[in-house]
């Protein structure tokens, strides 16, 4: 890689993004009388008593594993039925369109505290609390909204014309969207999961208020750091850590879709 | 682009209608029936009318958070914005470095939001916290639990470090979704790397920056978690923000009616900046070639 002016003001921006990271981080590795006794740049007496606790007690471990099983559910779900409603607003004119494409997102406007009370009793009504599937539901009213915008971006950056061809070629609609349409947009379809993921992995209330304790999410366990004692802090940040790792590796895995952008030439 | 008409479109767009409607349309209805009523209890509760808007919007309270709130939201778009699309643009496009840099910006985004302004808190301590020590080091007293400047300096910092990299992911996948033949013929005309960002890029970037922009809105102007952990909406009201005072309104004084009023409120103004932004974004430029 050279070294040009654009490589340091990107390096520098990471270094200052990366600070606070690498302060929890560095909270996680120190007990709490380390972290509130004095200041140092690095864990003077490194322990992993921390991580040790979040992965050998239940309470703290199973809010990982429902976090990520209600989060892969509403991510599917989200990009399933998004890609092809995005195509219709992206390919089609059809009766209130343009209205229910912005009432879709209108429903990510509502401030969510008054709100809490009566998406309880409707998910009480189905029967649905404390399951993972309720907490996917919920997050589906902002995450499926934003999957129909960014995807529908991306789909109305693809020429019509490829569409057409490949009817001329006689396709038939699903497999063309399958086999043709859906590799032109893999940047977009990346973007989306990503999303769909951040924002339904770091939703606190709607999911605490859907759940108990079977489906009980991360972000919630984390709420129990506080006690009569105070803050746990190295514990706590020890869990902020946990928390990036899966959303890191989604990231990852939707990498090379993200860079790689528009593939011309399939048709 | 024109588009085929076809009202059967409608099939491809049921699921997402459905599934959307269900979590949407019982609750706000509810709400809609709390904000015109008074509420005692189970079963006892008086029909109001408006009653609780014109308190709401007689609130000055309300304004004062408000005005705020509209600060807030502004300063974030100002800054974001322009930050988030130059650092997709200096971001390494290939290879390695492309996807490490993916993943550390992406980094902030995914702790949550209450863990950031815990994480914040101690991060910004002058005895304990790197920044806070930091900016002691450079001989500035600091503590913006006492100061309302280094209180929203401190704020802005946080929410600039945490949805920044919003803008940069979203920014950074729609310069990856322009055919390398517009750069090509951008180079045979010997465009200079403004004029191809202005002419080619930018007008590229549309539909994401449109959504970025709006996602941004919203969030910023939703924002809660992380200033109620790290200031509590002090030194004094100086960080109160609206869905601040709204969880006082509707906890503190346990008062649905009002809170119900004051959320719809809230609401409409949400649904109206977004109905302009998305207005003029759609338009900005259209005139121009592209």
């Amino acid at each position: 890689m050279k070294i040009t002016k654009r490589n340091l003001f990107f390096m520098a921006y990471l270094f200052l993004l990366m600070l606070p990271i690498y302060w929890m981080l560095n909270m996680s590795l120190k007990t709490n009388a380390d972290i509130l006794s004095s200041f140092s740049l690095f864990p003077n007496n490194i322990t992993f008593a921390n991580y040790i606790k979040i992965f050998t007690d239940s309470s703290w471990y199973s809010g990982y594993i429902n976090s990520i099983i209600y989060v892969t559910m509403n991510m599917a779900i989200s990009l399933v039925t998004a890609l092809p409603a995005a195509y219709a607003f992206s390919r089609y004119n059809f009766l209130g369109d343009r209205q229910m494409f912005f009432w879709l997102l209108t429903n990510r406007m509502a401030p969510a505290a008054v709100f809490l009370l009566p998406f309880f009793q409707l998910y009480s009504t189905f029967g649905l609390i404390d399951t993972h599937i309720a907490v996917a539901l919920a997050h589906c009213l902002f995450n499926v909204p934003l999957a129909v915008w960014i995807l529908e971006g991306f789909m109305s950056g693809v020429p019509k014309e490829i569409d057409e061809t490949a009817f001329i070629d006689g396709y038939k609609f699903p497999r063309f969207f399958l086999t043709i349409f859906i590799p032109q947009i893999r940047a977009g379809i990346g973007v989306t999961a990503f999303f769909c993921f951040m924002f339904s992995w770091v939703e606190l209330l709607l999911a605490r208020t859907l759940t108990t304790t079977n489906a009980k999410p991360i972000a919630a366990t984390m709420t129990r750091t506080v006690s009569a004692s105070g803050l746990d802090w190295g514990l706590l940040a020890a869990a902020g850590i946990l928390t990036i790792v899966p959303g890191a590796l989604v990231i990852w895995f939707v990498r090379n879709n993200l860079a790689k952008g528009f593939a011309m030439g399939r048709v | 682009m024109d588009k085929w008409k076809d009202n059967k479109a409608w099939f491809l767009v049921l699921p997402v209608f459905i599934l959307v409607a269900f979590s949407a349309i019982i609750p706000l209805m509810t709400v809609v029936n709390y904000s015109l009523q008074d509420i005692f209890g189970p079963g006892q509760r008086v029909f109001v009318g408006l009653e609780w808007f014109e308190e709401v919007l007689a609130d000055r309270r309300l304004h004062a958070a408000l005005g705020k709130q509209l600060i807030f939201s502004g300063l974030v778009l100002l800054i974001e914005m322009p930050l988030g699309i130059l650092i997709a643009l200096t971001m390494p496009k290939k290879g390695w470095a492309a996807s490490i840099s993916l993943v550390l910006v992406a980094l902030p985004l995914l702790i949550p939001w209450n863990v950031i302004g815990t994480i914040w808190i101690i991060f910004t301590r002058p005895d304990i916290g790197l920044f806070g020590a930091a900016i002691n080091g450079l001989g500035i007293a600091f503590d913006h639990t006492a100061s309302p400047i280094q209180a929203w300096i401190t704020l802005m910092l946080m929410e600039v470090w945490h949805w920044t990299p919003l803008v940069v992911l979203l920014a950074y996948a729609g310069l990856r979704a322009i055919p390398e033949a517009y750069f090509q013929a951008a180079k045979i005309d010997g465009a200079s790397t403004w004029a191809t960002f202005w002419y080619i890029q930018l007008p590229k970037m549309r539909g994401v920056l449109t959504i970025a922009v709006l996602l941004r809105f919203m969030d910023s102007f939703l924002i809660y978690a992380e200033p109620f952990v790290l200031t509590g909406g002090g030194p004094g009201n100086t960080t109160t923000f609206l869905s601040i005072y709204l969880v006082k309104v509707a906890v503190g004084q346990f008062d649905l009616g009002p809170a119900a009023a004051f959320s719809l409120v809230y609401f409409f103004i949400i649904l109206l900046f977004c109905w302009i932004f998305y207005q003029v974004l759609q338009n900005v430029g259209k005139g121009e070639k592209s």
